[in-house]
């Protein structure tokens, strides 16, 4: 096994996030079969797929969330620098400070948009200093790219941003906390086309310091985005590669048909 | 292949190919009749191919005008991107081979003035039918997604160099032998240059094609390149 790791690391960009023979069951129903994926550090890996296929099941293994469905069942490895994600001895807690998550509806707390961001470096313990905490909701808003709109109004409700303001103050938030892993659920789905550009553009400057794993119904937003593209189909992982590769020369039938609106 | 969901979007990708497909047509009359003008010294049959060279123009024209507004409209992935592209880039050098089958036409009008020369005129009718074959398979193969018949077409490349470069020597013998037939040869040479850019346009087309089906470029190393004249 070591060898193996030896190889992929000297052929590639390091492994961030490694999954083997992943599946995850829902009582009786299986939702993911056998799924292996490396996901590579500082880049983004969309996920992509048709509604149902296990995409968004998968995201959600990374940080154990389905850990909160009863009678879900996740069987196989999924490694993060090598450490299990789901050894018992790891706090869930701890392992979501690591893996930050952003979801398709913009979530902020029904607090104030300082204290929103404020509000994981405090219970983590990440602050040392009141100035300190400020300066972490000051860098976390600039590299959101949503100081320049806020700056004057930290101590306003989140809840009262528009929808492309707080998909990027939920960002700030999750970076708040310094991450190494971001998970975004469709993050653009519930935004008009500008505030997804916004956020389109926050993710190309956030991957040269995350790892990024999206899932997106959108194919020419996981093209415009990712630089590794994973599809997936009934619980399957058919095909993952470079994103210029899928789009332009996917190698299975499925792929091919799926990107390009063949699916039945 | 399954078709797509939305069926509009079907139509406008068949009816790109569609054309592309009959300005492929178009194209290898240009040439045919081209050649049988200069072989003929026919000179009505010379002046209606430069008549219709608009037409070529137009088509291509229109299919880039399809393939722009389909990459805008659908966003095209996969196969259907690259056959958007191939359609594409099909058009423009169907148009180039339309230009040189109109300027093999103009020089038809001039060697028509002139004496004949009838062995130089055998060896060019000889060269034009390989060159046309070429194109004919290739246009084949580009309607057929016939990936075995357009490397087929893009390996037998070297074939019209060879005729190209002894039909090269056979002219400089006449112009060396007797000056007056200068003018004729000169023609005559860019006749038989220009059927050699046609053979290449074709072997560009099998790329195109090999491209648009596989995925993969082809790597033009692997071709025999037989280049005596310079040698």
């Amino acid at each position: 096994m070591p060898s193996q790791r030896d190889d992929a690391a000297a052929q590639g960009p390091k492994i961030k996030i490694r999954a083997r023979d992943v599946n995850v069951f829902y009582g009786e129903k299986q939702a993911l079969f056998d799924v292996s994926l490396d996901v590579p550090e500082r880049s983004v890996t969309a996920l992509i797929g048709p509604s149902g296929c296990g995409k968004s099941t998968f995201l959600r293994c990374i940080n154990r969330m389905n850990d909160t469905i009863p009678g879900a069942v996740v069987k196989g490895r999924i490694e993060i620098d090598g450490e299990d994600v789901n050894d018992k001895a790891l706090d869930p807690v701890v392992l979501r400070a690591r893996v930050g998550m952003v979801f398709q509806k913009p979530n902020p707390f029904p607090k104030t948009i300082f204290e929103n961001v404020a509000y994981g470096p405090r219970i983590h313990g990440i602050a040392s200093s009141k100035k300190d905490l400020a300066e972490i909701v000051e860098r976390s808003l600039k590299r959101a790219g949503l100081w320049a709109e806020v700056a004057d109004r930290l101590h306003q409700p989140g809840t009262g941003l528009s929808g492309g303001q707080q998909q990027r103050l939920v960002i700030a938030r999750a970076i708040a906390v310094s991450p190494e892993v971001i998970l975004m659920d469709e993050p653009c789905s519930a935004l008009d086309p500008i505030a997804t550009a916004r956020i389109e553009e926050l993710i190309d400057e956030l991957r040269h310091q995350y790892s990024i794993v999206i899932v997106t119904h959108s194919m020419a937003q996981a093209a415009r985005v990712s630089q590794k593209t994973a599809f997936f189909h009934m619980g399957k992982l058919v095909e993952a590669g470079a994103t210029d590769e899928i789009f332009t020369n996917p190698k299975d039938s499925r792929t091919q048909d799926y990107i390009t609106g063949r699916f039945g | 292949m399954n078709e797509h969901i939305v069926r509009s979007y079907e139509d406008e990708l068949n009816a790109l190919t569609a054309e592309c497909a009959r300005m492929g047509g178009l194209t290898e009359a240009q040439v045919s009749d081209a050649l049988d003008a200069v072989v003929k010294r026919d000179r009505a049959l010379a002046e209606a191919v430069m008549g219709r060279d608009t037409r070529l123009d137009h088509l291509q024209a229109d299919i880039e005008r399809r393939s722009i507004r389909l990459i805008a409209l659908r966003q095209p992935m996969a196969n259907d991107l690259r056959r958007t592209v191939a359609a594409m880039k099909i058009a423009t050098n169907l148009e180039r081979v339309g230009d040189l089958a109109k300027n093999i036409a103009k020089r038809t009008i001039v060697l028509t003035e002139a004496e004949p020369m009838t062995p130089l005129t055998r060896s060019i009718e000889r060269m034009g039918r390989l060159v046309q074959g070429r194109l004919t398979s290739v246009l084949d193969a580009y309607t057929s997604s016939d990936v075995e018949r357009a490397i087929g077409v893009w390996s037998r490349d070297d074939e019209v160099d060879e005729h190209y470069n002894s039909l090269f020597r056979e002219l400089l013998t006449y112009m060396m032998g007797d000056p007056r037939t200068i003018t004729a040869c000169a023609h005559l040479l860019f006749v038989a240059k220009n059927l050699e850019r046609i053979g290449d346009h074709a072997t560009n087309i099998a790329e195109i094609i090999h491209y648009e089906i596989t995925g993969e470029e082809m790597i033009s190393a692997d071709r025999p390149k037989f280049d005596a004249l310079y040698s």
